[in-house]
Parts: C-alpha cells; sequence; structure tokens
C-alpha cells in the first residue's frame, strides 16, 4: 500500500492534492492572524535598535560589536536593482525589527510553557510541534518519520522538538539565540564565514538587525537520524522578519533540513531578508528545501511578502556535496539565489526549482556554481510558471575557475506560460576559465498547451484540476527530489498557486 | 442515447469555414454506428463539437445525450454524463504518469456524479485486469501519459481510458488508423467487450476492415459535413470496392 502511495505521488498530482485543492477554495490558507500580545521594539532602525535587539538576546560583546559593524556597512550600500524587479521604495524607518510574543518574554523552559495561543497557530499550519504529533497521514515506504522541528514566530523561535533524541545522536538543533548562549565557540568560528555582511545589501542588514533562526550542527561521521525542520510565520504587522540560519556539516556527517514558511494576508507589503549559511566539511551531505508559501499578495497586486533571501552552502572541503531543492509559490517579490560554493575537489552542488508567479507576483530567483575545486560537479534544475500578469525570470551563474580543472556542470530551465500577459525570462551568467570544464545549458518555453486540457476534461477533469496536473507534471523532475512530506505539501501549493490563472 | 439534430457549425477564428452543414443522426442505447466519409468531410469535427473543444461555433441546430442538451455543458460535464472520445491523436502529457492520469479521470467523474471516489487500491486491482486484457504492460501504465507510445500503444490506451471510465456514449476517432492487423484485433476486442444493451458508439473510420471485427447495426456516409446515405453493413462493403465516387455523384445528382 504504501509503495503504491509512493509510486502515485511521484507521477503527478494526486487525490489528496486534489481534495486540498478543492477545500481551499481559492483563498490563501495561511491567510489568518494570530492575536497574541507582542512586546516590539520602536519603530525604525538605528544603532540603538542593534543594541536593543542584542541586548533583549543576551549576546556576547562580540556580536554586538559584529551587528554594529555590518550597520555602518548597510548604511554605506544600495539596494540592487539589477534584478528583473520592480521594488517599490522601502521605507525602512517604518518596520519594527524586533517583535516578541509577550509570553516569551522570560523565556519558556519546556514546550509545555509555551503560550497555547503559540501552538495553535502551529496546529493550524499542520505543524506538529509536540513530540508525539509524529508528521501524520504520509506513509513513507511502511514506517513513520520523525521531523524535529524549530518553529520561529515572527522574530522569536518558539520550541524545538525532539531535542533528546537528537542530542542522543550529538546533533544540536535549536534557535540561533540559543546556540549563541550555549555553542558560542561553533557560532563565532562559522557565522558570516559563508556569506559576508557586506556580501549584499539584505545580507548586511540582516546581520545587522537578525533576531532568531535556526542553528544545526552535525558532528563527525553523524547521520542526523531524523529531518530537521524550521517553519517560519510572520504573525504583527508591520514587522520585517530577519531570521538567520547556519547550518555546520562536520566531515562524513549528513543532514536533510527543510523549510516552511507563512504569513497572514496583509494589505500593507511584509519585508522578509534572511540569510542562510551552510558549511559542508569533508565527504559530508547536505540537503536543504524550501517550500516558501509567503503571501504573495491579492489578485490586484496589493500587500504580500518582499522575499530577499541570501542562501549560500560552501562545499569547503574534498566530496562536501550540497543540495538546494525549493518550490517558491509565494512573496509579492522573490529575490533568492540559493548558491554552492565548490571549494573542495570532487565537490557537487545541486540545484532543483520550482518558481510560480502568478497574478502580479515578480520573481528573479536562481543559483550561482561557483567551481573553485578540482573535479566539481553542478547540476541546475529549474521549472519556472509564470500565470496572470506575472514575471518570472531565472538568473543563475555558472562559475568555473582556473583551478577547476575537468569540473562539470549541466543546467536546464525550462518555462512554462499560463495566458499572455504573463513573461518568462532566462538569464544564465557562463565563465568558463580553464580548458578542461564543460558546461551544458538548455533552456525551454513552453505553454500550457489547449489540446492537453482539453483532453484532461473530455476525461472529466475540471479546467483547474487539468491545470494542475499538466503544471504537476512539469515540475516532476523537482517535486521528485523533495522529502515525501514536502511533495504532498508542495503539489497541493502548486494547484492552489495557480487558481484562477485560466478561463 | 444520442440524437444529432441539423447541426451547422464553422470556425471560430474564421466564420467563413463552415465544417457541418445540417448533420443530423440518432443513436439509440446498444446500437453501434458507423461513419464513414473521405478526408475533410468533417468526421473529426463531428466529434469535436459533440465533446465540446474550443474553436468552433455551433450555429444552427442541436445534440442531446440522453435528452440533455449536451452544447449547453463544458466539456468536463459532458464526460460526466457519460461521452467518452477517443482521440484520433492522443495527447501526450509530459511527467504525468498514466495512471495518476486515470485515476484523477475517474474520480473526477465520480465526484461530478455524486458518486464515492475509489480507493488506490480499488482503482489498482481494476486498472491491472483491464490492462491485462489489452495486453498493456504494467509498465506502461507508470509511463507518462502518451509520451513516448507507438500508434498501437496510443490507441489500445484510448481503450483502456475507455473501459475505466465506463461510459454510455462512446465516440471513436479513426481509432483503426496505424494499428497493425494483431492491434486492431485487440482494440476490437476491447470494444466489444464494451458492448451493452445501455452502451452505444459510434464509430469513425475511414477503412471497412475495422468494420469486420466491430460489427455496426448503422453505416452512415459522410461528405461535406453532412450524412449523404445510410445503410446497414453492406453499405461500408460497398465503398470499400468502389470507393466514395457513386455515392458522393449520386448524392449531388
Ligand atoms: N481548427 C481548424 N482550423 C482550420 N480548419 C479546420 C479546423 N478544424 C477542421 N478544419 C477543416 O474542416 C474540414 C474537416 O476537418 P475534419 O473534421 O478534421 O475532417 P475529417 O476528420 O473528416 O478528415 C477540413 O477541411 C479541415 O481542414
Ligand atoms: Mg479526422
Amino acid at each position: 500500500m504504501a509503495a503504491l502511495d509512493e509510486t502515485q505521488l511521484r507521477e503527478g498530482v494526486d487525490r489528496e492534492t486534489v481534495e486540498t485543492v478543492q477545500s481551499m477554495a481559492g483563498t490563501y490558507k495561511h491567510g489568518w492572524e494570530t492575536e497574541i500580545e507582542m512586546e516590539f521594539a520602536p519603530k525604525g532602525l538605528n544603532e540603538d535598535i542593534v543594541r536593543l535587539i542584542s541586548e533583549k538576546n543576551n549576546e556576547p560583546e562580540w556580536l554586538l560589536e559584529w551587528r554594529l559593524a555590518a550597520y555602518r556597512r548597510w548604511l554605506t550600500m544600495e539596494s540592487p536593482d539589477w534584478a528583473m524587479l520592480d521594488i517599490p521604495m522601502i521605507d525602512y524607518q517604518e518596520q519594527y525589527y524586533y517583535a516578541k510574543p509577550k509570553s516569551m518574554v522570560e523565556k519558556p523552559k519546556s514546550l509545555d510553557e509555551v503560550d497555547p495561543k503559540l501552538l495553535e497557530t502551529y496546529a493550524k499550519l499542520g505543524i506538529p510541534l509536540k513530540e508525539q504529533a509524529i508528521l501524520a497521514g504520509v506513509e513513507g515506504a511502511g514506517e513513520e518519520r520523525k521531523v524535529a522541528v524549530d518553529a520561529v514566530f515572527d522574530s522569536v523561535s518558539v520550541g524545538t522538538t525532539f531535542k533528546k533524541e537528537l542530542a542522543a545522536a550529538g546533533v544540536i538543533f535549536c534557535s540561533i539565540s540559543e546556540a549563541v548562549q550555549d555553542h558560542p565557540e561553533l557560532v563565532k568560528k562559522y557565522l558570516g564565514t559563508v556569506v559576508p555582511q557586506n556580501d549584499n545589501y539584505f545580507a548586511a542588514l540582516n546581520s545587522a538587525v537578525f533576531s532568531d533562526g535556526s542553528f544545526v550542527y552535525i558532528p563527525k561521521g553523524v547521520r542526523c537520524p531524523m529531518e530537521l525542520s524550521t517553519y517560519f510565520r510572520i504573525n504583527a504587522e508591520n514587522t520585517g522578519q530577519f531570521e538567520r540560519t547556519l547550518i555546520v556539516a562536520e566531515k562524513g556527517s549528513y543532514v536533510s533540513y527543510l523549510e516552511g514558511c507563512t504569513a497572514p494576508k496583509r494589505d500593507e507589503n511584509q519585508l522578509h531578508a534572511a540569510v542562510v549559511e551552510i558549511v559542508v566539511l569533508e565527504d559530508a551531505e547536505v540537503k536543504y528545501s524550501t517550500v516558501q508559501n509567503w503571501f504573495p499578495g491579492d489578485e490586484n497586486g496589493k500587500g504580500g511578502i518582499y522575499n530577499f533571501v541570501t542562501k549560500r552552502a560552501d562545499c569547503r572541503e574534498d566530496r562536501a556535496k550540497c543540495m538546494w531543492t525549493q518550490v517558491e509559490t509565494g512573496s509579492a517579490i522573490t529575490w533568492k539565489y540559493p548558491s554552492c560554493i565548490l571549494r573542495g575537489d570532487d565537490s557537487q552542488g545541486e540545484f532543483y526549482s520550482i518558481a510560480i508567479a502568478n497574478n502580479w507576483q515578480q520573481a528573479d530567483t536562481g543559483t550561482k556554481m561557483v567551481h573553485l575545486g578540482r573535479n566539481t560537479r553542478s547540476r541546475i534544475v529549474s521549472k519556472g510558471i509564470s500565470a496572470g500578469h506575472a514575471q518570472n525570470t531565472y538568473r543563475g551563474l555558472v562559475s568555473m575557475h582556473p583551478k577547476a580543472k575537468d569540473s562539470r556542470n549541466y543546467t536546464q530551465c525550462d518555462s512554462l506560460l499560463i495566458g499572455d500577459q504573463c513573461g518568462a525570462h532566462t538569464v544564465p551568467y557562463i565563465e568558463v576559465r580553464n580548458a578542461s570544464s564543460r558546461v551544458e545549458h538548455e533552456a525551454t518555453t513552453s505553454k500550457v498547451d489547449d489540446d492537453q486540457l482539453f483532453y484532461c476534461r473530455q476525461r472529466g477533469m475540471d479546467e483547474e484540476e487539468a491545470v494542475a496536473l499538466v503544471v504537476n507534471g512539469f515540475c516532476k523532475e523537482v517535486l521528485q527530489e523533495l522529502p515525501m512530506e514536502f511533495a504532498m505539501e508542495a503539489q497541493a501549493l502548486v494547484a492552489i498557486s495557480l487558481e484562477g490563472s485560466v478561463g | 442515447m444520442l440524437e444529432i439534430n441539423n447541426l451547422h457549425c464553422e470556425l471560430e477564428d474564421d466564420t467563413e469555414v463552415k465544417i457541418l452543414k445540417g448533420l443530423s443522426l440518432t443513436v439509440k442505447p446498444g446500437e453501434v454506428h458507423a461513419i464513414m466519409g473521405p478526408n475533410g468531410s468533417g468526421k473529426s469535427t463531428l466529434s469535436y463539437v459533440l465533446s465540446g473543444r474550443d474553436g468552433y461555433e455551433v450555429t444552427e441546430g442541436s445534440a442531446t445525450l440522453e435528452g440533455e442538451d449536451l452544447l449547453d455543458m463544458e466539456p468536463e460535464e459532458r464526460a460526466a454524463a457519460g461521452l467518452f472520445l477517443a482521440f484520433q491523436y492522443p495527447v501526450e502529457i509530459p511527467g504525468v504518469g498514466n495512471m495518476t492520469f486515470l485515476r484523477t479521470a475517474v474520480n473526477a467523474q465520480r465526484k461530478a456524479r455524486g458518486e464515492e471516489e475509489l480507493s488506490a487500491g480499488e482503482f489498482l486491482k481494476i486498472i491491472r485486469a483491464k490492462a491485462k486484457e489489452l495486453q498493456i504492460e504494467p509498465e506502461m501504465l507508470k509511463r507518462p501519459v502518451n509520451v513516448g507510445f507507438s500508434g498501437g500503444e496510443k490507441k489500445r490506451n484510448e481503450i483502456l481510458q475507455m473501459a475505466m471510465l465506463e461510459p454510455k456514449m462512446c465516440i471513436l476517432d479513426e481509432t483503426d488508423s496505424g494499428l497493425d492487423v494483431d492491434a486492431m484485433k485487440l482494440v476490437s476486442d476491447g470494444v466489444n467487450a464494451l458492448r451493452a444493451s445501455d452502451r452505444a458508439f459510434l464509430v469513425i473510420t475511414h477503412y471497412q476492415r475495422l468494420l469486420n471485427h466491430i460489427k455496426p447495426d448503422v453505416v452512415h456516409i459522410m461528405s461535406e459535413g453532412r450524412i449523404i446515405k445510410s445503410g446497414g453493413p453492406e453499405l461500408a462493403l460497398e465503398v470499400e470496392e468502389n470507393g466514395y465516387g457513386d455515392l458522393l455523384a449520386e448524392a449531388n445528382a
């Protein structure tokens, strides 16, 4: 039975997807807000706010200095404008940079002490914070699968599950603010070593004001016993979310990490500028999967999240491997290029992406594969889907440095258009600076074919079911790279985010 | 079952192009009707207009299925009402498994009719049995819909879909074209197995040989958007022997 569900899941849309879609009937599913009393820092951004955030988190002096250095750098930088995005002016003084549920001011010692309203919020999102709530309903080849969850609510981590089991394996999985307290030497050693403070405008901003995020450390030779997952939710109004994730995989270790995101529906735009840093050492492997479902704005383009994210993995030693898989369906504007620095010899980077833009969404996303070591390999599979008035750009850099002898890249970049008001753009940058490396790039653009839709409808599917089926088929190569429970969610999302795109 | 009365249609994009020009036809439950006619006479167009494909404008006439106005329904509503079209050119859907496609279709129809959906297990049992009858390899069920299928595989796959959906009114558009003798036999056996007193068939074909396997009750000759002659199976043999020439001349006389 389990095997059957697996096959069918991997083939395209299944019954559950369609049911989920129908039950959601055209509205953004996570668009409610939770009424919880919040403690805010004053609006606006200046050195005092940076100090306050640092103080609230009880940080050591070096980290405060690090933040201040980032802030000062940020003041000298300009918002990037090279992406194919129309970004309205953002007033950084009109945002709150710190919001914390009041019940969290005194940090709860265990999940039992967490405000039940918060737990309810996560339950509504379908996230099992309680340890007994093992992700239900998904058969993974007959055995139940455990997923440890760290949930971040506005700026603050509200709890991490399965701590004991992880600790037994030597795995550290906690919020980054806890890591600063409990493992300062690790944080100090790795923070900012993959994405430097001054890497770009949004990374500098994040470095100055990040309030929380997740920290993962997998010791030498350890295969993390379960999948690790972080769910981010922006709840409070006018609040920017600046989380920072740091993952360190020691020699010969393995971890699969999942990240999910939602936010309530609001008329105002909300800013999300995260940084994810991954350090992969010799023979280690990290899989990082994202299902991003921030509120995309309504059908007239009002509201929605601005998602300006810097994600980068440093395959620092030989045979290190990192794989990014992302399903980007939400956000009004997405600016995001999860990248791999292939520094070690024989290291490998992979990037699998589905980016869906509907209505007035704008997405400029892709990856950078920087080959520095010998015999390094990278593979990029990007599926962009545009509908409504949306603009969807794939921007990818493949760079083969002089020492990266005998390296290979394969890039496949497919765009699918639904309707004739939307756009798809492919912007590949390729630099090859040695004679023995090879780069292959394939790109296609197609439209959802009327004959396909008619064929599906003649067999009894309605138009939206038909579109979802065809699009899920188009995305299959990426969907099948996702961990099972995410694949289900992603299929449902693909369908939901395309609602109203036909007819 | 199916009642078509004085049907006229033209192309939506070019209203100068009139394709159906007053076509009338009645198919009763349990009957098999064959439509034969030269290329371009409008046979496929008839099947598309009945099943609701975009691009055609009906300017006059009516078509009903069990008394319900077909032309007023969305394509999926016609399907749920029991109309099935085996396509002359089955469409490829990359990345979508054949089985997933069919299960989605079967359950969509069941849902539209207010019936309970089939569980994955029940579905699998039924489809395996039916696939076996049509000598469709289990591996073909997993492949993406029609992608890389041979001509014969595509046509057998259409019949498999028909068998799974159990429609009331089946239209087969040149299901025999491109089939070798063995495949033709398989497809015909598949169709014959579905013959029932509450089901009817409209078999569009170019050649008489299919009708040796699927015995029609009535044969219609179509030309320039109209039925110009109807008769028994002997009419098909006449076409086989003499071509359409005489019949067309007779009609124009
Ligand atoms: N979508 C279309 N666009 C242009 N011409 C069409 C279209 N559909 C049908 N026709 C024309 O209508 C006539 C009938 O076509 P068709 O129904 O395919 O005939 P048959 O199936 O009998 O060979 C042909 O002349 C064909 O060119
Ligand atoms: Mg034809």
